[in-house]
């Protein structure tokens, strides 16, 4: 499905603000994987997403999708194979425009577009439909502006418009971290039931444990920008917070750094 | 002061002019408010529409094909500040500014001269303000024609993609959206429109002038928002597009009446430029200081000074 080989990137090269943010990741996914990702601050697991949707370039190795380097390719030319969901819920909608029509945008991912309406009759019917099962109230408010919409209702909305288009890669970059912890546990489930029902691939980055163990069939650990533990199946299911920390520091040599996911644990 | 009769009858030569201007502010409204781009490639590309019409028409060439010209022209001229911004990473403003400048010779190769004239007599010019009434109609039907054709435009898939990059850059190219072709589209066809208002405002002054662009943005500015505050006030609620881009032009048509107005009583017409700049700038900071009149430092210190002395 995904293969990254021995991905490297590196920051500010040359400057005092050098930083070696990916260090050789290399990763295979299964189709149908659903892998939590966590680790320490400015351990490379945001940049490991970034890479795979082409925010920039890399340095050195390869990504592959279902057999096809994309490791040339812009961020725009990648986004007909991902799905993405973003930290901030601003980042994944066009405020100004409407419900309707950030579906509608997100329907044409990875298609030419041309002088066909943007949204058509048959499509709003549709639209109607898969907003009613977010259970939000969405279906009978498509047409206001998505900036009148709170951060968890935008998320929700993302990753509607992420999966609209079966993506053969979902990226969730830490997707629940700034919602409150009722609206974050209601868009994880969300999460859940729309991998699950599209039968998607998934990489879902998380700074808590519990939920990195809970979701998804794989566990990656990352720190200083390489994947320190990698763990899948029954292993992963019957994995605690304690032996995840007891893990990092074994394979690291240091406790782990990362406040928010100790606060979390 | 002149008399009350000498104002009214120069109104309506300010709708006319204020129609003209009206298919520039549009042009810039897709620039500044859909595209988020502050574009001041309009100084120079307004003087190329002009000075790519008159020639064009004074050697002979039918009025229509004349002002298809006058709109690629423009369109050529955004399509350089496009590519200066998105290819060649110079900032937006600056990208305007240097397209502006090489313009400016570029007008005055154009013409030969720093202007040229087209007379009414000669040609059968679209507009002329030696015939305002007709001017008025002909200005409308470009307006209502050009509102329609870009309601149309921004409604299909490639309309929704400028909306977009616009909007939320970011958003855009994880949908897919080269944000940077759209960001150069965007460019040129408002530019487009500011080379086809250039055309028409050569026609209706009777010539062209390589000065005629400066401050064109402030007045394309000063049109999108005396619209966009007059159509809520009237019809109470926010706007749609198409009512937008009619607001704009009712905007640049109210710009000029009362331009009439404070020449009528008394500015000096060497300082309807610096007139423009002040209502331009008085509206743009109206909304800013309104939010921060309700949160300040001042106000923090004020009330922090308060609830000391309370306690």
């Amino acid at each position: 499905m995904l293969v990254l080989n021995d991905i490297r990137k590196t920051f500010n090269i040359g400057t005092i603000n050098e930083k070696k943010a990916l260090n050789g990741v290399t990763i295979t996914l299964d189709d149908g994987d659903f892998v939590t990702i966590i680790g320490g601050n400015g351990a490379g697991k945001s940049t490991t997403l970034n890479a795979i949707a082409g925010v920039w370039p890399v340095d050195s190795g390869v990504i592959e999708i279902n057999g096809k380097n994309i490791t040339g390719l812009p961020e725009h030319k990648r986004a007909k194979f991902l799905g993405r969901v973003f930290q901030d819920p601003m980042t994944g909608t066009a405020a100004t425009m409407e419900i309707q029509e950030n579906l509608a945008l997100a329907a044409r991912r990875g298609e030419s577009r041309g002088l066909r309406w943007g949204i058509t009759k048959k499509e709003k019917d549709e639209y109607r439909e898969l907003l009613k099962m977010l259970d939000l109230g969405l279906e009978d408010r498509m047409t206001s502006k998505v900036g009148l919409l709170s951060g968890g209702q935008r998320q929700a909305l993302t990753l509607l418009m992420a999966t609209l288009k079966k993506p053969e890669l979902l990226l969730l970059d830490e997707h629940t971290a700034a919602l409150d912890p009722k609206t974050a546990a209601k868009v994880l489930e969300l999460s859940d039931k729309i991998i699950e029902e599209n039968k998607l691939t998934a990489m879902m980055v998380t700074h808590n444990m519990h939920d990195a163990i809970r979701h998804g069939n794989r566990l990656i650990m990352m720190n200083k920008g390489r994947i320190i533990y990698d763990v899948k199946g029954e292993e992963k299911k019957n994995l605690t917070v304690d032996y995840l920390l007891q893990k990092f520091e074994e394979a690291s040599g240091t406790a782990i750094n990362n406040d928010r996911m100790l606060l979390s644990k | 002061m002149k008399s009350i009769t000498a104002l009214l009858s120069a109104l309506p030569g300010s709708v006319a002019q204020g129609l003209i201007w009206g298919v520039l502010a549009i042009g810039v409204y897709i620039t500044y408010k859909v595209l988020d781009f502050a574009d001041l490639t309009v100084d120079g590309s307004l003087g190329t529409g002009g000075a790519v019409a008159v020639m064009l028409i004074t050697n002979g060439c039918p009025i229509p094909l004349a002002l298809v010209v006058a709109f690629i022209a423009g369109c050529a001229a955004g399509f350089i500040t496009g590519i200066l911004n998105t290819m060649l990473g110079i900032p937006a403003i600056l990208s305007g500014i240097l397209t502006q400048l090489a313009l400016y010779s570029i007008n005055l190769d154009i013409m030969g001269k720093a202007n040229a004239a087209v007379s009414v007599d000669k040609y059968d010019l679209l507009v002329s303000l030696r015939y305002i009434p007709q001017s008025i109609i002909t200005g409308t039907i470009f307006i209502v024609a050009i509102a329609l054709a870009l309601y149309w435009f921004f409604g299909t898939e490639q309309g929704f993609t400028l909306r977009a990059t616009g909007c939320n850059p970011n958003m855009a190219r994880a949908q897919g959206i080269n944000t940077k072709k759209s960001t150069v589209i965007g460019l040129v066809l408002g530019n487009g429109l500011v080379g086809l208002a250039g055309g028409l405002l050569a026609q209706y002054q009777g010539y062209s002038d390589v000065n005629m662009g400066r401050g064109a943005i402030v007045i394309g500015l000063a049109a999108i928002i005396i619209g966009e505050v007059l159509g809520e006030l009237i019809l109470g609620k926010r706007l749609n597009f198409i009512g937008r881009l009619l607001f704009t032009a009712v905007g640049a048509i109210i710009y000029f009446v009362v331009i009439q107005v404070v020449l009528w009583l008394g500015l000096s017409s060497q300082n309807t430029k610096l007139f423009s700049a002040i209502t331009v700038a008085v509206f743009l900071a109206v909304p800013y200081l309104k939010a921060q009149s309700k949160t300040s430092f001042k106000r923090a210190a004020k009330r922090g000074v308060a609830e000391d002395a309370g306690a």
